[in-house]
């Protein structure tokens, strides 16, 4: 009987000095898997202002924002009308285009085919939105994916109008 | 092991070897008994042996000059090419062999396959192998990106962005990847880092597969198990280092063709232009030793789909000891098994073919059977050949191939005579 007793108090002052041990390494390791992670100085690059007067119905600009390209474009009459009148039951990643576009004559982007991060080339593909040339993946006039292996529509960062000519990113 | 004990001749020799038995080392590896009827296929084992440390050497001198920023990175690669003294040779034997290092291992593995080196007892052999490919692809990779071509941009972020597909914790891992929003200098950093670490890691793996190897002995072209240390075996040195030499050297000029005179023809023209995340080239390819796989990815039409089938399509062979149920190692004496061989590999270049193309139309149709094809050979077809097939009989010893061919004893008994004899085999 005192053995048992015995046993029962070994046993568990062994599993408290492995967990004790197990906690340990892995507070140890965790600093040296952390420090990998975007650091304070490129997390503080958080917004990016644009002037966007120079911009032409039916042209768009890319501009860089957090090492990632975002495109601003401004939409014609009939790439508005198109992005809207889709149905949603078409589409893979169901968005009105009015969610993405609050103001539907300025549709901004984050540039980065949402399969591997390839940057689509603009005015291109079958939705004359956007096509990506990596594995070809095809975006409407709204950035939403329409065709290929993408499993989303392109991102819309946040952002707002600080005035009539200004973007704010982020 | 080496059957014989051995003991130092000198006094000094049996001090030094009873503290630091190196002197019994360098013995086990010369007096390593082979199987006499290896073939060159065999030799490739070498061959790998010196790629890796050509690579380390060279990679060393080139880290004396690269600059791993993304301001200097493609700067300093032009100074190594135009300024250094034979740092166009330096670099292109570097760039060069890590495309060679891809042949020898493919025809290594290939190797493999059709003699069916990975069955008992040769399983840890075959693992340890695979985790050196996996630790080459990874350091091959790492290294493309050091130059910061287009193709390095381009390539790294498609590559890093794989890791995206893992549903809840994919963003995560791929901010900790890059250490940043997108592939940047963070990404470069840690990139030399480990580039200049897996190296002395694969060099580490070697030596555990070599160990390995030395506990059960080579496999050989007829597959069954030879008797150690009788006069179906030789010492390893100098019979088998000589045939090794011989393909060495002839790799070698292979290998210096390229480099002297198509040292840009396996790499990609895109990556001699400075990286820019603004602008993806019309079309990224990987470096060619990556093609059947990336043909694998896009063949699969969802993300998360094509990224598992890709790995898949690696692990798949960890467990091909256990999917091959067949006891006969060596294709020689399998039939059908032997067939299939030939369609796996006219696959797998199909597939790498493939890779480089579009993924549209035929290349896309095509991928896609390819793909089919090679989870069918693994998961399908190899365990019900080895129910089914009916295999040849096995020879008794690994010499009855060559002493049953007709007319061969006479040409041996006329040959014998300018040998000593022990090495000939015994005919009756
Ligand atoms: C398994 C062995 C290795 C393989 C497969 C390998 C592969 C590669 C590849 C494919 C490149 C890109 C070549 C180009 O397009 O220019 C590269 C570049 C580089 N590697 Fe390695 N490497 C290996 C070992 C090493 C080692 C051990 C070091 C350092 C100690 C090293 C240092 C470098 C440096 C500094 C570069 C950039 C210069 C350049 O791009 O030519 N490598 N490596
Ligand atoms: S990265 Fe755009 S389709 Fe693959």
């Amino acid at each position: 009987m005192t053995k048992k007793i015995h046993t029962k108090r070994r046993d568990f002052l062994f599993t408290a000095t492995y967990t004790i041990g197990a906690v340990g390494v892995g507070a140890t390791i965790w600093p040296l898997i952390d420090q990998m992670n975007p650091d304070s100085s490129v997390k503080a690059l958080a917004t990016t202002e644009v002037d966007v007067s120079n911009i032409e119905p039916g042209t768009s600009i890319t501009v860089l924002w957090r090492g990632k390209p975002i495109f601003i474009r401004r939409r014609t009459q009939e790439e508005i009308k198109e992005a809207s009148e889709v149905d949603l039951k078409d589409l893979k990643h169901p968005e009105k285009d009015s969610d993405r576009a609050k103001n539907p004559e300025w549709l901004v982007m984050v540039g980065v085919c949402t399969h591997l991060g390839c940057v689509p080339l603009g005015e291109k593909g079958e939705y004359k939105g956007w096509f990506c040339p990596c594995h070809g993946s095809h975006y409407d006039t709204s950035g939403r994916i329409r065709k290929g292996p993408a499993p989303i529509n392109l991102e819309i960062p946040k952002y707002e109008f600080v005035d009539n000519n200004t973007i704010k990113i982020g | 092991m080496s059957e014989t004990k051995y003991i130092p001749k000198s006094k000094f020799g049996k001090w030094f070897d009873s503290r630091l038995p190196l002197l019994t080392l360098s013995h086990h590896l010369t007096s390593y008994p082979t199987p006499k009827n290896l073939n060159y296929w065999w030799t490739f084992g070498g061959i790998l042996t010196f790629c890796l440390m050509t690579q380390i050497v060279t990679g060393i001198i080139l880290a004396m000059h690269y600059v791993a920023h993304t301001d200097h990175a493609f700067e300093s690669i032009e100074h190594i090419m135009r300024d250094i003294n034979y740092g166009w040779l330096i670099r292109y034997v570097h760039s060069n062999g890590a495309s060679m290092f891809f042949l020898a291992v493919y025809i290594h593995i290939f190797r493999g396959l059709y003699f069916g080196s990975y069955k008992a007892p040769r399983e840890m052999i075959w693992i340890t192998g695979l985790i050196i490919y996996l630790l080459m692809m990874a350091t091959a990779f790492m290294g493309y990106v050091l130059p910061w071509g287009q193709m390095s941009f381009w390539g790294a972020t498609v590559i890093t962005n794989l890791f995206s597909a893992i549903p809840l914790i994919g963003e995560s891992i791929t901010g900790w990847l890059w250490g940043g929003f997108s592939v940047d200098n963070p990404t470069l950093n840690r990139f030399y880092s480990l580039h200049y670490l897996l190296p002395f890691l694969i060099f580490g793996l070697v030596v555990l597969h070599i160990w390995s190897l030395h506990i059960p002995g080579n496999n050989n072209p007829v597959g069954i198990d030879v008797k150690k240390n009788s006069n179906e075996t030789m010492p390893f040195h100098p019979y088998m280092v000589m045939k090794d030499l011989v393909a060495l050297l002839t790799f070698i000029l292979i290998f210096f063709g390229f480099v002297f005179f198509l040292p840009n023809v396996l790499g990609h023209p895109d990556n001699y232009i400075p990286a820019d995340p603004l602008v993806t080239p019309a079309h990224i390819v990987p470096e060619w030793y990556l093609l059947p796989f990336y043909a694998i990815l896009r063949a699969i039409p969802s993300k998360l789909g094509g990224v598992i089938f890709m790995f898949a399509s690696i692990f798949i062979l960890m467990a091909l000891p256990w999917l091959d149920s067949s006891k006969v190692r060596s294709s020689s004496f399998r039939p059908i098994y032997r067939k299939f061989f030939w369609v796996l590999v006219f696959v797998v270049i199909l597939l790498g073919y493939l890779g480089a193309k579009p993924p549209e139309g035929i290349y896309l149709i095509l991928a896609r059977i390819g793909t089919a094809y090679y989870f069918i050979h693994f998961l399908v077809l190899l365990p019900l050949l080895g129910r089914y097939e009916k295999t040849d009989p096995l020879p008794m010893s690994i010499a009855d191939p060559v002493l049953h061919k007709p007319g061969i004893v006479d040409k041996f008994k006329e040959m014998a005579g300018s040998y000593e004899g022990e090495n000939v085999g015994t005919f009756k």
